[in-house]
């Protein structure tokens, strides 16, 4: 067990981080890279080449992929050896989600099978029920999935109106209701489904079989994209279920639905990577290829700026992403060792770092989008033709947006949880905002004479942070407990958090990868860029939220104050950007 | 009956190979090392001769002679599905080194088929294997496209010019494989990840051979010309331009 302080989620926004405490992806063991490498090499010979065949939602040919995934042992990646999984590590666990990203709609089949479908049961349930289904979910002989969205419940999940009734015998449950939106329904073996007992207030969770009479399955949805995944309605009516199958304790249910949905975020937010290195491995291919008036069109200002922006959007979730996942692992360890539930353990782990995984699934869904925007943009006509994989990476990205919980609702839990989590006492964020704020006439930017590239870059990034604090007093101050009502103000503060999470991210790994491999010039340029463009995007987003609660001599006060925590050097972006693309057209692929 | 396939550690296929050193040796920063195409399908092939018992198959090493930083391609090998491993300490310079290297190491533990890969894909030398068997002095069979052991005997498929040939080798001996001996590489397994950790590796230190080659340099082929597309109607243009600018005719 290593010594180094853990952060607690939301913590970094008043705590600094020691580069040698971050993992980063040039890490990984071997063993890591070859488990890389078998979903990597199964996408390509079991996937890509059927993926004509998968967007016609040919349901069959879904399954028969996801078993013979199974069979390689993909799907047990996650599941402890007793379950018959291989019981990997949460780095691993991302990375797998990661590789697994470049693979279109088997992707989200495979993650909604292996998260949703199978962890619930995993993670809440009793042994006999792990016996029972994890054991098969976790080989592929049973394809699971997760039965939550209703007609009238969608972000406000516990809206539900699916009812269970306990039969007059008491063996059996009778649920009643419909689902939508469910993925891997028109193949799923087991369903883990929320309803509602009696006249519960609150969810509880079932795990409902398939084939259990009354179970009716909709024909799948017509959707923009990902249309290799079953996406259909599940009807339930009198459905029959032994009260064996209830999953937790009754009423469990939202905290089930809550910390499984903060586990599927955090994925997603690896998920995305594969898919974004795949539209820029596209993307500088085809910028390779492509001539006009002569010459490459790789060649021209304007798409190495792409392909720059491209790279340094990709490498800062990147690097977030590992960042947040060795913390992860190492709070699952911390936790196994005090706590009997070792099971529960991992799910308590991931659900502590809620914001954080916030922060990666809106970060790395909107990086995603930008991305293969970007991809469909380089490929000019070319990119609007079906025949390309960048028409089908565009139209698959824009769901990451929507589930998950959209980017709206985790915009909110990304400020709402870190203030939560100080009010509870997890850190002191207040006491630090009172302070900043009680000396705002005196704040400037901190330089000091002879700092270092990495010193000055992390003063950038505290200036970043206590402009935040700033923010979050001033707004605190104002609209009280209305805060969360001001969902404006709530997405300039996580706008922020957002950005600078990212920021300080990327600075720790490129000052960690220097201590390895020693100073390589692109990798500061994509951190002298983000840096300036995060500068920028936090002195407008402070702006706005200062001028929205601010007013009489305090707004002054903040908006120098905004423009002094926000001052960066000058940097040749253009220069800088076109030096990141030369590395990536000399490549011709991601090679970061 | 005994395999072992003979690896070799070559930069990933999509790699862009750049010199270093004034073009005098291949710059290997950031390269991604993996199992030569052609000795990844033998081996494919191997494991399924050993899977199946009416083959008599009972166990398949793989050799590599390399530096122990080629140890994750030979760990690569052992997820695969290959029992166990043999390195050679060395760093090998020309065909002849690495022939004899990998004879001097296979020759001591009696293989009956020893499988090598038609060539790299790195320096595509083509000689290794009809090289082993010269050093160990046992019969090699080129061309080898199909490998299947019929009571104990091996029966060979090799491509001959029009068509195939079918032989029985008796063992030991070495066959020299292309593309057509397994369908597909195989994927290592999670399991086969798993169990690859505890799989031994026996590492001998090399013999006293000198290598016969000198590299002087390196260069890389002119880039291709562009294609020009000549209208079906103008024949004399293609006449003008044969003679004219590719001199050929």
């Amino acid at each position: 067990m290593e010594s180094r302080k853990l952060l607690k989620s939301g913590e970094f926004l008043v705590s600094s981080t020691e580069a040698a405490d971050v993992f980063i992806p040039e890490e990984f063991s071997e063993e890591q890279k070859m488990i890389a490498q078998t979903c990597s090499d199964f996408l390509q010979t079991e996937v890509m080449p059927k993926m004509n065949d998968l967007e016609k939602s040919d349901r069959e040919l879904m399954k028969m992929i996801l078993r013979k995934s199974g069979e390689l042992g993909m799907l047990g990646i996650s599941i402890p050896e007793e379950y018959g999984g291989f019981g990997q590590d949460f780095i691993t666990q991302m990375l797998v989600a990661e590789t697994t990203g470049a693979g279109a709609s088997f992707s989200v089949a495979f993650m909604a099978h292996c998260g949703i479908g199978t962890l619930p049961i995993m993670y809440y349930g009793n042994d006999d029920q792990r016996q029972r289904y994890v054991t098969l979910l976790a080989t592929g002989e049973m394809i699971g999935a997760y039965c939550l969205t209703e007609p009238g419940a969608g972000s406000d999940a516990n809206a539900g109106k699916t009812s269970a009734k306990l039969s007059d015998d008491g063996k059996n449950y009778i649920i009643n209701g419909q689902k939508m939106w469910i993925t891997n329904a028109g193949f799923a073996d087991t369903l883990v489904v929320f309803a509602k007992i009696d006249n519960d207030r609150v969810l509880s969770a079932f795990i409902i079989e398939a084939g259990y009479p009354g179970v009716v399955i909709g024909p799948d949805e017509h959707k923009m994209g990902i249309k290799g995944s079953s996406t259909a309605q599940i009807y339930f009516n009198d459905v029959k279920v032994p009260v064996e199958n209830l999953l937790g304790k009754r009423g469990e249910g939202f905290r089930i639905a809550l910390s499984i949905l903060h586990m599927g975020r955090i994925k997603l937010g690896a998920n995305v990577l594969g898919a974004a290195k795949m539209a820029i491995n596209d993307s500088v291919k085809y910028a390779n290829e492509r001539k006009q008036f002569g010459v490459l069109i790789s060649s021209f200002g304007a798409i190495k700026h792409k392909l720059a922006e491209q790279v340094i959007r990709l490498y800062a979730s990147e690097s977030a992403v590992y960042r947040v996942s060795r913390d992860i692992n190492e709070l699952i360890n911390r936790y196994k060792s005090e706590c009997g539930d070792k099971h529960r353990a991992s799910i308590d782990a991931i659900s502590h770092y809620a914001v954080e995984a916030a922060i990666l699934k809106v970060a790395g869904s909107e990086m995603l989008d930008l991305v293969v925007d970007e991809a469909v943009q380089i490929h000019g006509g070319m990119g609007y033709s079906a025949e390309m994989e960048v028409e089908r990476a565009y139209r698959d990205s824009r769901i990451n947006r929507i589930f998950e919980g959209t980017n709206e609702i985790n915009r909110l839990l990304v400020g709402d949880t870190a203030m939560k989590r100080a009010m509870k006492g997890d850190f002191d964020l207040f006491g630090e905002a009172e302070k900043l704020f009680a000396d705002i006439d005196n704040l400037n930017d901190g330089r000091t004479a002879g700092e270092s590239y990495h010193q000055e870059k992390k003063r950038y990034i505290g200036n970043f942070k206590k402009l935040i604090l700033l923010c979050i007093h001033g707004s605190m101050k104002h609209f009280a407990k209305g805060l969360i009502s001001e969902q404006e103000v709530m997405n300039n503060i996580a706008n922020m958090m957002m950005e600078i999470y990212l920021s300080e991210s990327m600075a720790l790994r490129i000052e960690k990868l220097e201590t390895i491999r020693g100073e390589v010039s692109v990798y500061r340029d994509i951190l002298d860029v983000n840096i300036r463009e995060t500068a920028n995007l936090v002195r407008k987003e402070a702006t706005d939220a200062i001028c929205s609660f601010a007013s009489g001599d305090s707004l002054p006060s903040l908006v120098r104050a905004a423009e002094e925590l926000t001052r960066v050097s000058f940097v040749n972006s253009k220069d800088a950007r076109r030096r990141i693309a030369d590395k990536l057209i000399e490549d011709n692929s991601y090679k970061f | 009956m005994n395999i072992v396939v003979c690896i070799s550690n070559v930069p990933d296929t999509t790699t862009r190979i750049k010199f270093s050193e004034g073009n005098a040796s291949i710059d290997t920063s950031g390269i991604q090392w993996v199992i030569n195409p052609w000795d990844e399908l033998s081996l494919a092939r191997a494991l399924e001769l050993r899977d199946d018992p009416a083959s008599g198959v009972k166990k398949v090493t793989v050799a590599h002679a390399g530096p122990a930083s080629s140890e994750p391609t030979i760990r690569k090998a052992l997820a695969i599905g290959a029992d166990d491993a043999i390195r050679v300490n060395c760093n090998p310079s020309d065909a002849y080194y690495t022939a004899g290297q990998l004879a001097a190491a296979i020759g001591k533990e009696g293989f009956d088929v020893i499988i090598c890969g038609i060539e790299s894909s790195d320096f595509n030398g083509s000689a290794v294997g009809g090289m082993i068997s010269e050093f160990i002095g046992i019969p090699s069979v080129s061309s080898v496209s199909g490998l299947n052991i019929d009571t104990g005997v091996p029966v060979i498929t090799r491509e001959i010019d029009g068509g195939r040939e079918s032989v029985k080798v008796p063992v030991p001996f070495v066959a020299i494989v292309q593309k057509g001996i397994a369908k597909e590489p195989r994927i290592a397994s999670m399991r086969g990840i798993m169990t690859a950790r505890t799989k031994p590796i026996k590492v001998h230190e090399p013999v006293d051979y000198d290598s016969l080659t000198e590299i002087s340099g390196f260069e890389k082929p002119a880039p291709r010309a562009a294609c020009k597309f000549i209208d079906a109607d103008d024949p004399a243009k293609l006449i003008e331009l044969l003679q004219n600018e590719a001199k050929v005719i």
